[in-house]
């Protein structure tokens, strides 16, 4: 029973960490339509961010938060400005843009701050652990998943409460027709594109502590924000939220009975039937065609 | 110039005779002599300088280049200057046997030095063998590996555990758990484990592998605390080693009793992880930067010179530096038309030199290095402290894992 509980536990935390890196991807790909094949950059952008505050002002991570995820954002803001806007309705030609952009970053990020493993110093006051139902978990850990939950409360009430928000769902919904209605699409998608790259940055950021920092690891973190939001859905914020704990208790189970290796595959070959037989994910949004 | 008959009918006399004396270099101007002319001698320089394994590797890189400069700010080898050349095999081991092929068979170097990994080794190890050229090769490995074309100056699995592990048993107890990144490596360090351990009367509670680069470790540390085993034996390589200590860390879990004892983490790991998340845990290997001897002194102060005050020197980078120096030993004995790669292997058989480790010297039999063991503990200011120094260097046994099976000059012969 302690193992199970243990288990669960790891299971949630292993899906918040999905979920704060896949939040940005679903923001992105779900209402924009853009396959941003460089957001494992912006994570690593994030991390390298905390790294940078740290070490150059002394910025303990929690401070550095705010300024990491506007950093990010200002940075997502310029590439949706300056390149993807003038990709309008080419997705292949934004994948590849995409592509091109996540190379860059590693290597400028590479000849800037070295090749060196970098890593993140945790806050002191989460260092230690705590008691929950009898099993011990890391304070850390419980730290990301409320933070995970508490951006995806912040980012439902934008789309759902705000008029910026709405004008987004007008825009998924019919971009002629909402921009015949005065909506300035194009303001829109920035600022969209900025908010999904602010949270990859802020994932990069969180998950820094526990893992460790290099120009290459966003590439893990993109494949596993995918798998996260095609199991949702891909314009469903909700379905990334569940598919992203799906994964995460699936992989902490099979993790645990056999080993990670082996959940890797299966939770690989899982979503892969999946979709073979629900193409559109688990959770749908009704569009209007 | 159109090749005629009467040009191929030419040349292939004058080839005939000229091999038919057995005295080429009477008739082929400096043929014999090109590998080492004009007063140099081009050595090749493999390591990645880019993709996932750069971190690594550019310490070796720098370490081997720091050896050359100062061979050849004091005379060079007789007079003549080390020339290297230097490659990025971009952590690709395709790319590695290219660039191998490049610098053999196109710039004529008389060896190589070069590779972190086992794969890229591998990648390698056939152009060296049919080119009868010569790679030295720095890292610990597997072992299991008999080429009269690689000097290993590496440890192999005798060397790193022999004395590890029961001193591990004796220390915290019988029950070990082995995990360890998924790759050839890992496996058979842990398969020479199992031996020591059966030999001493340990057990595993259990064997683990997580794919290579692999960064969530929460259900392998929720097995650590429900198998509660003595010691975790970690041979876990890369990014993955940071993310094992750093989230070992956050888990609560104490290293004063259930230590991780490692092959794979060196000054290098433990800088990316940081001094607290390292401290309490354990590595065997031949050299840490903090040993005590006049030479290490020396290597490590010329190190952060040429390289940078906040560099730090490893368990890889001090082979990569020595056995440069061993190099130069082997071409002194050799007069300068003798200078060929099989030459400089028959000269380094048997070689010894005090390198900063303590005195190494290269086993006739089987190429690998004598060299000594030590035991140390990670502390938080991120190097180490030296518990456990061995009484003599330890011979390498490349085959330690499989009775019977011994490599000689002659390549691996049964007993």
């Amino acid at each position: 029973m302690d193992q199970f509980i243990q288990q669960i536990i790891t299971g949630l935390s292993i899906g918040s960490i999905l979920l704060l890196v896949a939040l940005g991807l679903s923001i992105i790909y779900g209402s924009m339509g853009i396959i941003n094949l460089a957001h494992g950059e912006f994570v690593m952008l994030g991390a390298y961010a905390a790294w940078m505050f740290q070490q150059r002002f002394g910025l303990g991570l929690i401070e550095s938060l705010a300024p990491i995820f506007l950093v990010v954002a200002v940075f997502g803001f310029v590439i949706e400005r300056g390149v993807l806007s003038f990709l309008n309705n080419r997705p292949l030609d934004t994948i590849l843009a995409t592509w091109g952009i996540g190379v860059i970053l590693q290597q400028a990020v590479r000849l800037t701050a070295g090749g060196e493993l970098r890593y993140v110093q945790m806050p002191e006051s989460l260092s230690g652990s705590a008691e929950i139902f009898g099993t011990s978990v890391s304070l850390y850990r419980v730290f990301l998943l409320v933070a995970a939950l508490a951006l995806f409360g912040l980012t439902w009430l934008l789309i759902q409460r705000t008029a910026t928000g709405m004008k987004l769902r007008a825009i998924i919904q019919d971009r002629a027709m909402a921009s015949a209605f005065g909506v300035n699409a194009r303001r829109v998608h920035g600022l969209t594109f900025a908010y999904g790259a602010g949270l990859a940055g802020l994932a990069g950021a969180l998950v820094s502590p526990l893992k460790s920092v290099s120009p290459e690891m966003g590439t893990g973190y993109v494949v596993d924000a995918f798998m996260v939001v095609v199991l949702g859905g891909v314009q469903s914020l909700v379905g990334t939220v569940f598919s992203a704990f799906i994964l995460g208790e699936l992989s902490s189970v099979i993790a645990f009975l056999q080993n990670d290796t082996v959940a890797k595959t299966l939770v690989l070959v899982a979503i892969v039937v999946l979709i073979r037989f629900r193409p559109e994910g688990l959770f749908t949004t009704r569009l209007r065609t | 110039m159109a090749i005629t008959r009467r040009v191929l009918l030419r040349s292939a006399a004058v080839f005939g005779t000229a091999t038919g004396t057995g005295f080429p270099h009477l008739w082929f101007k400096n043929a014999d002599l090109a590998m080492a002319a004009n007063g140099e001698i081009k050595v090749g320089v493999l390591f990645s300088l880019t993709g996932t394994t750069a971190i690594i590797e550019e310490s070796l890189n720098k370490a081997t280049l720091l050896a050359i400069e100062e061979i050849n700010a004091t005379g060079g080898i007789n007079g003549m200057k080390i020339v290297p050349v230097v490659e990025d095999p971009a952590s690709d081991p395709a790319t590695f046997s290219e660039k191998a092929r490049k610098l053999v068979v196109g710039d004529k170097c008389v060896s190589v030095f070069g590779s972190y990994t086992s794969a890229s080794r591998k990648a390698v190890l056939p152009i060296f063998e049919r080119q009868n050229n010569l790679y030295w090769y720095p890292t610990l490995y597997e072992g299991r590996e008999c080429s009269k074309n690689v000097i290993y100056t590496g440890a192999v699995p005798n060397q790193q555990q022999d004395e590890f592990v029961p001193w591990l048993i004796k220390r915290f107890g019988p029950k070990f758990y082995l995990i360890g990144s998924n790759y050839i490596y890992p496996k058979e360090e842990n398969n020479y484990c199992r031996k020591l351990l059966e030999r001493h009367g340990g057990e595993v509670v259990a064997e683990e592998y997580v794919p290579l680069g692999h960064s969530e470790f929460a259900s392998v540390i929720n097995k650590f605390k429900s198998t509660q085993p003595n010691v975790i034996f970690s041979t876990v390589v890369g990014d993955s080693v940071v993310a094992l200590h750093r989230q070992y860390r956050a888990a609560g879990l104490d290293p004063a009793k259930m230590p991780m004892a490692s092959l794979t983490t060196s000054e290098n790991e433990v800088a990316a992880m940081g001094g607290e998340a390292a401290a309490g845990h354990f590595t065997s290997a031949p050299y840490f930067m903090v040993h005590k001897s006049p030479e290490n002194e020396k290597f490590v102060a010329a190190y952060k010179k040429r390289w940078g005050d906040d560099k730090v020197t490893h368990f890889v980078s001090e082979p990569s530096y020595f056995q440069v120096y061993l190099f130069r030993q082997a071409v002194q004995k050799l007069a300068q038309r003798d200078i060929t790669p099989p030459n400089i292997r028959d000269a380094v058989k048997g070689a010894e030199m005090i390198a900063p480790q303590g005195k190494v010297r290269i086993a006739p039999e089987n190429l690998h290095t004598s060299l000594w063991p030590k035991i140390a503990q990670a502390k938080s200011n991120g190097q180490f402290e030296v518990l456990v120094d061995a009484a003599q260097w330890v011979p390498p046994v490349p085959y330690a894992a499989y009775p019977g099976q011994v490599c000689t000059e002659r390549g691996l012969t049964q007993i």
